[in-house]
C-alpha cells in the first residue's frame, strides 16, 4: 500500500471534519455530559473515584465515539461517493486506515479536553505512574476506533445501521475495555501492574488492526 | 487494435429472485455512443453499474478489452471505466476543484504512476464550470452538479464513459453542451454509453440505440442519424426537437 493513498484519505477526512466539526462536537458534548452526569449522581469521594474514574472515562468515551463512528461513513454514502471511490485504484486498505487515523484523531482531541474535565469533577490523583495514562488511553482508543470504523463499514448497508454497529462493535471490544479500564485503574490506584494489560492492548490492537486491513477490500466491494 | 472495447455475454444479475438483467448479451465498438433506452426499472442503470464493475452479474461474464484485446474483468479495469450515476458522487462540503484534486491525487497515486489525469482545474473548464469557484458543491445548482459530476468522470481519461442519466434535471443550454462535449470525447475514439428517457436530445448523438424491456435486450439497431452521423445540433436545433423533449 502506498503511503501516498492514505494521506490523501486522511487529509480529506480531515479537511472534511476540519469545515463540519460534526463528530468533534457531537462527541465532545456526549462525554461531557456523561462524565458531569455521573459525577453528580454519585458524588464519588476521592477514595471510590480512583476506582470507578477509568471505567466511566473508557465508557464515557466509547458511547460518544459510537455516535461519530455511526456518521463515519455517511459523507461516503451520500451522493454515492463510496462507488466513485471503488473506482479509483486506490486499495480499500488506505481508505479503511485513513479513515481510522482520522476518527482516532477525532476521539482523542476529546479525551485531550475531557480529562481536566475529569480530574476536577471527580478530584483524582493518581497514587500510581499517571504518564502511562498516555499509553493506555490512546491504545484503547485505537482499538475501539479500529474496529468501530469497519463495522461501520460493513453495516452501511443495513437499514438499522445505528443499532447495529454498537450490537456488534461492544461485544468485540470488550476485551480491550477490560484491558482499558483495568489499567487505568491500577494507574489511578496504584494497585496492580497495569504492564500486562498495556500488552495485552497492544497485542489486541496489531491483531484487530491487521484483520480489518486485510478484510476490508471485501467488505468495500461487497453488494 | 481491438475495436471491440466492452462485451456483456448472457447477463443476468438477480436481486433476490427479482431478475434487474436477464440473459443480456451486446458488445461495444471503440469509439461510437450508445444510447441505451428503457422504461423505469427496465434494468438500464444496473447494466451500467455492472459494466463499471460496481455489481458483479449473477450469471454471465462481463468483459472489458484492451488495446490488444486481451480480455479483462471490470473489477480490474476500473480506472479505464469512468461511470457518473443520477447522484453526483462528490462530497458536498468541498468545492468542485477540491472534490477533482481528491479524485486526481487517488488516479494519479496509482501502480507505475498512475494514470495520466487532466488537471482538476482543465477538467472543470471543460464541462463549463469555473474552476475557481469556492461555493461547495452542495450549493450547486442541479446542473452545475451533474457538469461536476462529468468532470469527475473525466479527470482518469476513460476510454469507456458510462453515464446514467447524464442530462436529468438540465436546462436546454447545459443539456446542449453535454452533448457537444460528449461529440468531443466520441472523436476522441472513447466508447460512450448512456442511459436518457430523453430519447430525441441524445439520439443525434448515437451511433447505436439499444433498447431494454425487463431486464431483457429488445432491440441493438443503428441510430436514426445513421452510423458515423454525427451530431448536428444545430440541425436538431432548428427543428425544434429537443425544446419540445425537454417540455415534455
Amino acid at each position: 500500500m502506498r503511503p501516498a493513498y492514505f494521506l490523501l484519505h486522511l487529509k480529506k477526512d480531515l479537511h472534511l471534519e476540519w469545515r463540519s466539526k460534526d463528530a468533534i462536537n457531537s462527541m465532545l458534548f456526549f462525554a461531557l455530559l456523561v462524565v458531569v452526569l455521573f459525577s453528580l449522581a454519585f458524588d464519588p469521594t476521592q477514595d471510590a473515584s480512583r476506582k470507578i474514574a477509568g471505567g466511566i472515562l473508557c465508557v464515557a468515551t466509547m458511547f460518544a465515539a459510537v455516535s461519530a463512528l455511526n456518521q463515519a461513513w455517511a459523507r461516503e454514502l451520500r451522493n454515492q461517493v463510496l462507488d466513485a471511490l471503488r473506482m479509483t485504484p486506490a486499495p480499500g486498505a488506505a481508505m479503511f486506515l485513513g479513515k481510522a487515523i482520522a476518527n482516532f484523531l477525532f476521539v482523542t482531541v476529546v479525551e485531550i479536553v475531557l480529562a481536566p474535565v475529569f480530574v476536577v469533577f471527580y478530584n483524582l490523583h493518581a497514587l500510581g505512574n499517571a504518564w502511562l495514562l498516555a499509553l493506555v488511553l490512546p491504545l484503547g482508543t485505537w482499538a475501539l476506533i479500529v474496529n468501530g470504523v469497519f463495522f461501520a463499514a460493513l453495516s452501511i448497508r443495513t437499514r438499522n445501521r445505528e443499532l447495529l454497529l454498537p450490537l456488534i462493535l461492544f461485544p468485540i471490544f470488550i476485551p480491550a475495555l477490560l484491558g482499558m479500564v483495568m489499567s487505568a485503574t491500577a494507574i489511578l490506584t496504584g494497585e496492580g501492574d497495569p504492564a500486562m494489560w498495556i500488552k495485552f492492548l497492544a497485542g489486541y490492537d496489531v491483531a484487530f488492526t491487521t484483520l480489518c486491513m486485510m478484510l476490508f477490500e471485501v467488505i468495500l466491494h461487497a453488494e | 487494435m481491438s475495436s471491440v472495447i466492452a462485451e456483456l455475454e448472457e447477463v443476468s444479475k438477480l436481486y433476490g429472485t427479482f431478475a434487474a438483467l436477464r440473459k443480456v448479451s451486446a458488445s461495444f465498438e471503440r469509439g461510437r455512443c450508445y444510447l441505451v433506452l428503457g422504461e423505469n426499472g427496465a434494468g438500464k442503470s444496473t447494466m451500467l453499474r455492472t459494466m463499471a464493475g460496481l455489481l458483479r452479474p449473477s450469471y454471465g461474464k462481463v468483459r472489458i478489452f484492451d488495446a490488444e484485446g486481451k480480455a479483462e474483468e471490470p473489477t480490474t479495469e476500473r480506472e479505464r471505466i469512468g461511470y457518473m450515476s443520477h447522484a453526483t458522487m462528490l462530497y458536498d462540503e468541498f468545492s468542485g476543484v477540491e472534490n477533482l484534486r481528491y479524485f486526481a491525487g487517488l488516479y494519479r497515486s496509482g501502480k507505475n504512476g498512475g494514470r495520466d489525469c487532466v488537471t482538476p482545474e482543465e477538467a472543470l473548464r471543460s464541462v463549463g464550470l469555473d474552476p475557481a469557484l469556492e461555493r461547495p458543491v452542495g450549493q450547486y445548482s442541479q446542473g452545475m452538479k451533474q457538469r461536476a459530476s462529468l468532470a469527475r468522470v473525466l479527470i482518469s481519461r476513460p476510454e469507456l464513459l458510462l453515464l446514467d442519466e447524464p442530462f436529468s434535471n438540465m436546462d436546454i443550454q447545459s443539456a446542449h453542451q453535454m452533448l457537444r462535449l460528449l461529440e468531443t470525447f466520441r472523436t476522441e475514439h472513447r466508447t460512450i454509453v448512456l442511459t436518457t428517457h430523453q430519447r430525441e436530445l441524445a439520439e443525434p448523438l448515437a451511433d447505436f440505440v439499444l433498447t431494454l424491456q425487463a431486464g431483457a435486450v429488445v432491440s441493438l439497431v443503428e441510430g436514426p442519424y445513421g452510423k458515423n452521423g454525427g451530431l448536428n445540433l444545430s440541425a436538431v436545433r432548428s427543428a425544434g426537437k429537443d425544446e419540445a423533449v425537454l417540455r415534455g
